[in-house]
């Protein structure tokens, strides 16, 4: 299959441009960003030697293209840095110091990511599972209570913001009933069902919003699909509702779920921030919008990279199985 | 005691019955009172124009009204079974088990995610118990039975890998799996190129006769009907106009609307009427030498026109004929200028300005829907600097008089008029620019046979009046004779044969032009009978 290994070539290298140009953007867009980062990060209470002590520390002096430079360099190779007392070596994907705590990005990034991953792969099987399922049983019952009843409860999940499923789930779920504990991020490494049921809560109060979506699209595409020619072929053969629902026209279904799977999944490893923050679970979502309280510019750049790279492998991902569903489709 | 009996053994030998059918959607009526039988193994053909219900009949005989909406009154009697009373259950079996239909997109109507064998396999497994793998060798017997090669690797294709006559070949494999007593065909050839559809009709023709199967072939097309049924049933407006055996019907029919019919429908064997132009006609007007066009770049570049010539006289027809994807439609783009040529030129005889104008094919679709046919027909005078607008509106006035419809049109929307009329808004449109050209690429293929008259006669009296030269590019042979004084048959980009029409259908020197002549379906039986003996003979020598 060369035709497969010439497009996993191409996807890599523009994968890579794509990073770059993500990792250029971001650095102009926080060296414009008003405030001193020197003295934001030593503290409101230090003298300007102190602050400018730091500033050389953490090389803010230099021209943003040398420090650019110097970042590029530690993905590539590692870094060694100087913390005034001792040298630290950072190593090859280095994504740079935290400007807070002189924690290592790149370490930093693989505490959370597993957080981030669990979260929203759990939530992705609900969520296809919830959405697909409604949308079939709406285009099946189309026209009778069933779909009306099934399109109101979709639509008004797509308004329901996912703070006030996960708080009223977890009063209720936690609070009234206390069937669950309050959630608390366990590894899957550590006890899986732990794991498992901590995540349960939040799983669920991501997955009923974004299953509503797909709710939504499983029905119009199989809609479409059905008022076309070929299910008046299988009609006119006699081919039962049954197949003609479940074969033909969710198979017509397929690609843009397959699509606007890709874009959540991708979307949400950096985006779940509000699940995250409503269960505590230190996620990426949730660190990142602390590193961009405190203008901690590596950890911003990094978990940014972090979350374009998902972005990216997810629609690879999604092309590659939009090909497989659909064999006209040609992989360029 | 007799009678009982032979009313039993009728009812036996009958397939089809359909009496007083009526079938309603909305307000609209359209099949009205209709009644016919259909014998077992016999061949009835439902001809009519668009709009005339046929295909309404054709889904009423399976029960596919049901649950639409749709008023069905009447009583239709398909294999014994009464569609309209019968339970769901024996619809179902029904549809594909007694009666099966071949429609006319073979494209679209297949399943583009599944390979062909397993669609066939899956029709055939709701009419008998069998495995999966049994159905699948099913599929592939039926597959290689309609003349698939290689089917049991083919079987394992998706539909947009077959060309379209593969496809329809498929679906009345799909038809034949479960060995149905009857046979709907709607449209089935329509789609089709006429090598093609040949091929198709006579392999429709042997499986009846191999298999005894009844058909009821629905078309618009006369000469596709005479080539393959027994009987004729020649529908307007949801009634039957006429109804009895096809020699008959087509040979002396005794309807007025039947004749009209018969009259519009244009003659390959049949010369055209002189026009005194031709004669006159010597002064070049336009004059194509070397032209290449290819699309794609490198390796996959592939040449849809190759080295063709051209001249074209003033006040003269050139009929260009061809098959899909024999080039005809992107020279007539070159000639206009839509597409600029690859190599080759494009000289306008004796004046400066190319003066050539296009006149498309769908007449809805090359109208924006939005504005005014008016408007659409001013839009090459604007485009010459055409400023004043009283002089606009007068001059748009008179072209829409001109092509037969009224200068009280200006401002009505395409969505208004009937196909043929919009063929000659299109048409209007074409003049506005003063043409000493016009390039009509398919201008009559999406229209009913007698408005297709109308819109050739229309053509030629233009012609005569301003001496404008056409280039007339068409897949229809009869058609393409009955306007031109001159024909270039065209085959994968290149002019294989070229010369005045007469000359060029009488005695055909190219092989292709040949073939092409002897797949056009007649409008005499007993001639088509002889022409296909001819094709068989050529097929198997």
């Amino acid at each position: 299959m060369s035709g497969f290994g010439g497009f996993v070539l191409r996807r890599g290298i523009g994968t890579v441009i794509t990073l770059l140009a993500i990792s250029v953007i971001v650095y102009v867009v926080f060296f414009v960003t008003p405030g001193n980062v020197a003295q934001i990060t030593c503290g409101p209470r230090c003298s300007p030697e102190q602050v400018h002590q730091v500033a050389q520390q953490l090389r803010l002096d230099d021209p943003l293209y040398l420090r650019y430079w110097h970042f590029l360099q530690g993905i590539l190779v590692g870094q060694d840095y100087s913390t005034g007392t001792s040298v630290e070596h950072c190593s090859a994907p280095c994504l740079g110091l935290s400007y807070q705590g002189d924690q290592q990005v790149t370490q930093l990034i693989l505490a959370k990511l597993p957080v981030s991953l669990s979260l929203v792969f759990g939530a992705m099987v609900l969520w296809l599972i919830f959405g697909v399922g409604t949308g079939v049983l709406s285009a099946w019952r189309r026209g009778r209570f069933t779909e009306r009843l099934l399109t109101g409860i979709t639509l008004a999940g797509v308004a329901t913001p996912v703070f006030v499923i996960g708080l009223v789930l977890m009063i209720v779920v936690c609070g009234q009933l206390q069937l669950l504990p309050f959630p608390q991020y366990v590894s899957l490494t550590d006890d899986p069902e732990q794991w498992a049921w901590n995540l349960l809560l939040p799983w669920l109060s991501l997955a009923l919003i974004e299953a509503a979506a797909f709710a939504r699209l499983t029905r119009a595409s199989m809609l479409e699909t059905l008022a076309e020619d070929h299910i008046r072929t299988f009609r006119a053969y006699g081919v039962g509702e049954r197949s003609i629902i479940g074969r033909h026209a969710l198979r017509g279904a397929f690609a843009p779920i397959i699509a606007l799977n890709a874009n959540n999944v991708g979307s949400a490893v950096g985006g779940a921030v509000l699940t995250e923050t409503l269960f505590g679970l230190p996620g990426i979502g949730q660190e990142l919008v602390h590193a961009v309280n405190v203008v901690d510019l590596p950890v911003v750049v990094g978990m940014v990279l972090v979350i374009g790279f998902f972005v990216v492998i997810a629609n690879a991902v999604a092309d590659v199985l939009y090909a497989v569903a659909d064999r006209r489709v040609v992989l360029a | 005691m007799s009678q009982v009996n032979s009313s039993v053994e009728g009812s036996m030998d009958v397939l089809v019955e359909v009496t007083d059918l009526t079938v309603g959607f909305g307000s609209l009526r359209a099949v009205d009172g209709l009644s016919f039988r259909l014998e077992k193994g016999a061949a009835l053909g439902l001809v009519g124009e668009s709009g005339s219900g046929k295909s309404t009949v054709a889904s009423a005989l399976l029960g596919l009204h049901r649950g639409t909406g749709a008023d069905v009154g009447g009583s239709v009697r398909v294999a014994g079974i009464d569609v309209q009373e019968a339970s769901d259950a024996d619809l179902h079996r029904l549809r594909g088990g007694k009666a099966a239909m071949v429609f006319q997109d073979p494209l679209s109507s297949l399943d583009p995610y599944y390979a062909i064998g397993d669609q066939i396999a899956e029709v055939y497994r709701v009419h008998a118990r069998v495995s999966r793998r049994a159905a699948r060798a099913r599929a592939v017997e039926v597959l290689d039975r309609v003349g698939i090669p290689d089917a049991l690797r083919r079987s394992r294709s998706r539909p947009h890998e077959f060309s379209g006559g593969m496809r329809q070949r498929a679906l009345i494999a799909m038809a034949l799996a479960c060995e149905p007593d009857l046979l709907i065909a709607d449209e089935p050839t329509t789609a089709l190129d006429v090598t093609v559809q040949a091929q198709i009709l006579d392999l429709l023709h042997t499986l009846r006769e191999e298999t005894g199967l009844g058909l009821l072939l629905v078309t618009h097309d006369v000469g596709v009907a005479a080539e393959s049924v027994d009987e004729i049933l020649v529908m307007r407006h949801g009634r039957a106009v006429e109804h009895g055996p096809v020699d008959t019907v087509l040979g002396a029919p005794t309807e007025p609307y039947t004749r009209d019919l018969l009259g519009a429908v244009p003659r390959v064997d049949v010369p055209r009427a002189p026009s005194e132009a031709s004669s006159a006609a010597q002064e070049v007007v336009l004059e194509a030498t070397g032209l290449r066009r290819e699309f794609g770049r490198g390796k996959r570049a592939l040449a849809a026109v190759d080295d063709v010539s051209l001249t074209i006289h003033r006040g003269e027809t050139l009929g260009i004929v061809g098959e899909s994807g024999s080039g005809k439609t992107t020279l007539g783009r070159m000639l206009v200028g839509l597409l600029k040529p690859t190599a080759g030129e494009i000289k306008p005889g004796g004046g400066v300005r190319p003066d050539v104008q296009m006149v498309f094919q769908d007449p809805v679709s090359s109208l924006n829907p939005r504005r005014s046919v008016g408007e659409s027909i001013a839009d090459p005078l604007r485009a010459r600097g055409e400023r004043d607008e009283e002089s606009i509106r007068g001059r748009v006035r008179e072209l829409l008089e001109r092509v037969g419809l009224e200068g009280a049109h200006y401002d009505r929307y395409p969505h208004e008029f009937s196909g043929g009329q919009r063929q000659r808004v299109g048409i209007a449109r074409a003049l506005a620019a003063d043409p000493r050209v016009i390039v009509c690429d398919e201008p009559v293929s999406a229209l009913d046979v007698t408005t297709q008259a109308q819109v050739v006669a229309l053509l030629g009296e233009l012609q005569r009046e301003l001496g404008l030269a056409l280039v007339f590019v068409a897949h229809d042979l009869a058609v393409v004779r009955q306007v031109s004084d001159r024909v270039a048959v065209m085959r994968r980009g290149r002019i294989v044969e070229q010369g005045p029409a007469d000359e060029v259908y009488d005695a055909p020197q190219d092989p292709y032009t040949k073939q092409l002549l002897a797949a056009v379906p007649a409008l005499d039986p007993q001639v088509a009978a002889r022409r296909r003996a001819a094709r068989r003979e050529l097929a198997t020598t």
